[in-house]
This record gives structure tokens, C-alpha cells and sequence, in this order.
């Protein structure tokens, strides 16, 4: 079948991106560090009226014009916005790869049909591109460099076998050549493809090399040029189909292992650590069955995670039988292969599979562990962060005593700068032995808290002639005693 | 008297103990500090009075300390119960605030005995259960020269007798020191 090649450029791919998400009605400016200078990088069709062009320093830009609105460049969003594209191109054709950074291909050879003909795809491609507001140029003709040069040069269509008469007057520069070659044969005055086409072949390839004229021939057909699609993302997901059906919790964990020793391999060649893995159990009545594992850190390695199984598989109604499982390992992590040597200072994992297993019961975020943060504020000298998503990390220094735990104040009576000597706190009548302190401690004013908001605090170490060793503070702005917590 | 102590602080691994009375903090903390390695502590999530760990950072190091929150009282014995056997935590403390049966206690110490761990309930004071190998009850003392005295009474105890000693936290050297009786007169 004769190829039919779609080339989708677009010109302002990264300033389309970005005022998609945030729309501006000025001239608008994306700007890239290039050698010390701020250039810019990508600008939008008001800007451009104004006579900015790309590459442009930015320090001039901006003395041509005054209202520019300019924001950072970021190519890596640009490449995962074009990969997005990529797959939403996928709705026309399976053929559909990359162009260099701000194109798309596709080979719609036996699809068009389905939308009604190459016009009737190629208007409702430009017309839903229009509406999520990208500017983008169309060429459409039976080679990729032909596509490629009419999307660039002039949009239009190339019937079948029409592809020379429509390239011929375009500049050489629509070849996909490079600097050096192009300026070249501009030089000697060949300027059209038609020009370039006139020439004997011989002197061409030996005044340029053989570059030029391939590029020649893949647009005009004689040499073949492929479009080749992206490659799927790996998909983690296995099953297995049972001829009778089962119900007994340690069939279900046999089926289990088999599926597990798939999945890890194949989590193994990608280099890949699963972190949630979802087991569908689907009935002999159709009703299906979901044991969610989420996992304490990412593994690859079934003899560790199939014991985590268990707990879910004994909670599941088996109802008349089981006899589909499915295992997806819904979110990945990347999980690196370490190098096995005979000195093993790797921890055994123990303590991630106790978590795994008591999140399983009790939710996996609620297994917590410290983190130092940096505050003066009592209870913001420390973060609760998930001890799965975490590391144990950093060192604490007290430099100051600080109680061994701390509760909500406590409002006790008392009055003046110094510590009650006689006060009730928790229905206990005290007194007080001997009170070290004040120590000041000012809210953070950039952080708004409610509990700061009587201001100032003085605190005092008080400790009781009954035992009790109490953490007191007085505010001076709002006269009032509390109590936060207790020492050892 | 100090050999006596010796024989009973650090608590016998393999077991679960309980330990009530006004301030038993700074037991649980003197003993995750001498037994090393990490310790988890399990509580209910309804609870507002919260460990600081800028504040026990001086008996152990906080990155070896995890903390579990549970729903309810079941849930913090079947966390407990799968920390003790899994052996990967040296020291599980649970917050208890019901007492529990003979069942759950013995579950506990089975599960202590697989792990090879300690296990130390807090409880309320006249909650425990009966299974408990030693049950302490501390508080803390009023003394004019210190301010980490205590005193540690063993009002249970399945394999040995009942004692009270008044004890110190030596920061420095990161280890509890029992006072004589002469020097407290």
C-alpha cells in the first residue's frame, strides 16, 4: 500500500503550552539561558508583530517593547506535552512519531477513510488543535520529507504522484538539509528544489557530498524513509485464566505466586520496583474481587511480597469460585540493580515489610517516623512524616531541655511574671518545688497560627514538690498560665 | 540491691510487661534507649498528648523510632501482635487504654516469644492484665540537688520478687543509675 504521510508542525509549541494554562493577552515571551545571555526562546504571534524574532536577547526585546510578559523555558514540560500529543494523535492512526522537537508524523495510509477522507481528517485535526489552542501548519504527501517541507513551507496537500510539481518551487532549505550544505547551494544560486532538481546528479553529490541528494530522494520517493511509531509504555499487568474454578485461600495464593513471578520478571528487565499492586479475583458470576497491597518501599521480589498477600486473600468472599486472576502493579518506581557482593551492609528489609504489613491493616500513611524540622516553636520542631514515603534523616540537637511529651495548653490559674507557687492542674492540687526558666519563644509572624495568636511566650521547667515535672509558659501580652507538657 | 535491679532492667526479652503510674515516659524511653536498635510505638489515633522527640532525643535517637497510628484498641493489639513477631523492632510500646483479657495478653506474649522482642504496654493504672510478666509502676520524685529522679516499683512480678528503686538518667553516659539508700538520706 502506498505510504500517505501527515506532518504536524508547530511553530510555538512551548508559549502555547504555557498559555494554554494561563492565557495572556499581550505580547508574550518564553526566555532560555544560552551563554550567560537571557534569549528568548519561543514568543507568541503579538509579540512577533511587534518585531521580536527567536534567539532575540532578552535585555533588547524589552527595550522594543515595553508591556512583554515573559516566562522561564522549560524543553523537558515542551517534550512531555509533544509526547501527550503524540498519544492523543494516536485517535487517527497507529503510525505516529516524533519530528524533531516540535512535530509530530503520522502515516494515515488506510485510515483516512474512517473520517471521511484526507480533507474531512485533516480539517478535524486543525480544527480540534484550534480549540485546545495550538497554532498548528498541516502537510500532507506520500513521503515524510515531502510532508515535512509542506507543512514548513506553505501548508497543502500532495495528491497521489503530484509530490514533485507541489515541492518543486519550494526554497532547498524545505530538503531538511543542514546550515553548511543549504547556505552552499544558496550561494550558487540554486534556491528552489526545481533548481536543485535541474542539476546533474554526479556534480551535486561531489561538490556536496551524498546528504543532499538522499534528502532529495526520500522527498520525491526514490529512497524509502520510515515513520515509526513510539514505543507502548510497558504495561505491569498479568493474569491467569483457571479451567475450574477455586475458592480455597492457599489455591488462590499458589495462583498468586505463579502471577507474581511473571510480573517480577518483567519489573526486573525494566529496571522497575512496584510500590501499589492491585489483585482482581473475578467470580464464576462475573462479581470480581480487588486486594490492594500497597507497598513500604519499591520491590521486585516475590518471595517477599507474596507473605504480604495474605491478609487481603483471607478477607476475600470467594462466593461459587474464582477462576480469573489479575495482577497490576498500578504505580511503579524506579528500582535500580545493585551489585551483589560478598560484604552485605544492606539492611534485610524486616522492618519495610512490618510496615507493609501493619499499613495493610491500618493504612499505610498512619506508620509514621520524625523528621527534624526547623523551627523554635515546640510543636513545629518536628515533622510526622509517612515512614514509607520517607528516610530517616538529619540530627537532633536540643539546646535547650525539652519535655518528653507535649498536649494542647492547659489553661491553670495563676498570675504575675513567675511561676504560681500553689496551682491545680488536672484536677491535682501542686506546688511548686523549684522553677527554672524563662525561656522567650516569639511566634513566627510569617506563619499564621492559632493557637500563637496570644502572643509572646515565657517558658518555665517547674518542678513539683509531688513529682510531677511540668513545661509552664506565661504569656506577658495576654497575662495567662498553661501547661504544654511534662519532663522525665 | 543494684544486682537485683541489673537482673530486671533491661526488662527479659521474649516478653511483654506493663508499666503504669503518673510518668512512665521516661521508663519507656530509658528502656528503648538500652536496648538499642529501633523501636515502634503504637497508639490511638484519638489521642492528643504527643511523644516530642526533640525531648527524648537524649535517651534514643529518633530516626530509630516508629510510631503507628490505630484506630482503636483492637487494631493497636493486632499492630502490636504483628510488630512482636516479626522481630524487625526490638522494643514495641502500646498505648493501652482499656484493659485487656487473658486472651490478648497471651497472644502477646506468644507473639513476643516468636520475635525474640520486648513488648511494653502502657496502661492505666489498675488495668492490667494477668499476663503481664512484670508489671512497674513509676513516678517521678521531688529532689532538691536533681531533676531526673524517679522512682521504679515492681508491683508484679511472674519470676522473681517485688522491689522499688529510686533511680537517675545519666545523660552523659546514656544509662539509668540506681541511688543508694544511704545517699538519699
Amino acid at each position: 500500500m502506498r505510504k500517505r504521510v501527515v506532518s504536524l508542525w508547530f511553530p510555538r509549541l512551548p508559549s502555547d503550552r504555557v498559555l494554554r494554562a494561563r492565557p495572556v493577552d499581550a505580547p508574550f515571551a518564553l526566555t532560555h539561558r544560552q551563554q550567560n545571555t537571557e534569549r528568548l526562546y519561543c514568543l507568541n504571534q503579538q509579540a512577533e508583530r511587534k518585531g521580536l524574532h527567536r534567539g532575540m536577547g532578552f535585555s533588547d526585546a524589552r527595550a522594543f517593547c515595553q508591556d512583554l510578559q515573559s516566562r522561564p523555558a522549560t524543553p523537558k514540560a515542551d517534550q512531555r506535552f509533544l509526547h501527550m500529543l503524540a498519544r492523543w494523535a494516536k485517535r487517527y492512526c497507529p503510525w505516529v512519531g516524533l519530528e524533531g522537537p516540535d512535530g509530530l508524523v503520522m502515516n494515515i495510509a488506510g485510515a483516512a477513510h474512517l473520517f471521511g477522507g484526507e480533507a474531512a481528517m485533516l480539517h478535524d485535526m486543525r480544527h480540534r488543535l484550534l480549540r485546545a489552542r495550538l497554532d498548528v501548519r498541516l502537510g500532507l504527501a506520500d513521503t515524510r520529507g515531502a510532508a515535512w517541507a509542506l507543512a514548513h513551507f506553505g501548508e497543502g496537500t500532495a495528491k497521489t504522484g503530484q509530490t514533485e510539481a507541489l515541492i518543486a518551487p519550494l526554497p532547498v532549505t524545505a530538503l531538511r538539509l543542514e546550515e553548511k550544505p543549504s547556505v552552499a547551494l544558496q550561494r550558487l544560486g540554486v534556491r528552489k528544489i526545481s533548481d536543485l532538481i535541474a542539476l546533474p546528479r554526479a556534480t551535486v553529490t561531489r561538490r556536496f557530498g551524498t546528504d543532499v541528494l538522499m534528502r532529495l530522494d526520500q522527498a520525491l520517493g526514490a529512497q524509502p524513509e520510515d515513520t515509526s511509531p513510539l514505543s507502548e509504555p510497558p504495561h505491569y499487568g498479568v493474569r491467569i485464566t483457571l479451567p475450574d474454578p477455586i475458592g480455597l485461600s492457599a489455591d488462590v495464593m499458589a495462583g498468586c505466586e505463579r502471577l507474581l513471578e511473571r510480573l517480577c520478571a518483567k519489573l526486573k528487565a525494566n529496571e522497575m520496583g512496584a510500590r501499589v499492586l492491585l489483585l482482581t479475583l473475578r467470580r464464576v458470576d462475573q462479581a470480581s474481587q480487588q486486594v490492594e497491597l500497597r507497598l513500604a518501599r519499591p520491590l521486585r521480589d516475590a518471595a517477599r511480597i507474596l507473605p504480604l498477600f495474605e491478609r487481603g486473600v483471607g478477607q476475600v468472599d470467594a462466593g461459587y469460585g474464582i477462576d480469573q486472576l489479575r495482577l497490576e502493579a498500578v504505580q511503579v518506581e524506579p528500582l535500580l540493580a545493585k551489585q551483589v557482593s560478598h560484604v552485605s551492609n544492606q539492611p534485610k528489609g524486616g522492618l519495610e515489610d512490618l510496615i507493609t504489613r501493619i499499613g495493610t491493616r491500618i493504612g499505610l500513611e498512619n506508620v509514621q517516623r520524625f523528621l527534624p524540622a526547623d523551627s523554635h516553636i515546640p510543636e513545629r520542631a518536628f515533622i510526622i512524616a509517612p515512614a514509607a514515603y520517607s528516610a530517616p534523616d538529619g540530627t537532633w540537637l536540643a539546646q535547650h531541655s525539652r519535655p518528653l511529651c507535649l498536649f494542647p495548653p492547659e489553661h491553670i490559674s495563676g498570675s504575675g511574671v513567675r511561676p504560681p507557687s500553689h496551682f491545680r492542674w488536672r484536677r491535682m492540687p501542686l506546688t511548686t518545688g523549684r522553677a527554672t526558666g524563662p525561656e522567650r519563644i516569639a511566634p513566627e509572624w510569617w506563619m499564621s497560627d492559632e493557637n500563637w495568636r496570644s502572643g509572646l511566650r515565657d517558658y518555665w521547667k517547674v518542678e513539683t514538690k509531688q513529682g510531677r515535672r511540668l513545661w509552664l509558659f506565661y504569656t506577658p501580652q495576654n497575662p495567662n498560665w498553661f501547661v504544654q507538657g511534662e519532663f522525665a | 540491691m543494684t544486682d537485683d535491679f541489673v537482673k530486671s532492667f533491661p526488662l527479659r526479652t521474649g516478653r511483654t510487661h506493663e508499666v503504669c503510674g503518673p510518668s512512665p515516659l521516661p521508663f519507656v524511653f530509658a528502656l528503648s534507649g538500652q536496648l538499642g536498635s529501633s523501636a515502634m510505638w503504637i497508639h490511638e489515633d484519638w489521642q492528643t498528648q504527643q511523644i516530642n522527640p526533640a525531648g527524648f532525643a537524649a535517651f534514643i535517637d529518633p530516626q530509630n523510632l516508629l510510631v503507628a497510628k490505630a484506630k482503636n484498641q483492637t487494631d493497636v493489639l493486632a499492630a502490636s501482635e504483628e510488630a512482636l513477631r516479626s522481630g524487625a523492632v526490638s522494643l514495641v510500646v502500646m498505648e493501652l487504654t482499656k484493659p485487656i483479657g487473658l486472651t490478648q495478653g497471651r497472644r502477646l506474649q506468644l507473639a513476643a516469644k516468636a520475635g525474640k522482642s520486648t513488648g511494653l504496654c502502657i496502661i492505666p493504672e489498675g488495668m492490667g492484665s494477668n499476663a503481664a510478666e512484670t508489671r512497674w509502676r513509676c513516678a517521678s520524685l521531688f529532689d532538691p540537688a536533681d531533676s531526673t529522679l524517679q522512682r521504679w516499683e515492681i508491683t508484679k512480678n511472674k519470676s522473681g520478687t517485688l522491689k522499688a528503686w529510686d533511680v537517675k538518667w545519666d545523660a552523659q553516659a546514656r544509662r539509668v543509675i540506681v541511688v543508694s539508700e544511704a545517699a538519699q538520706r
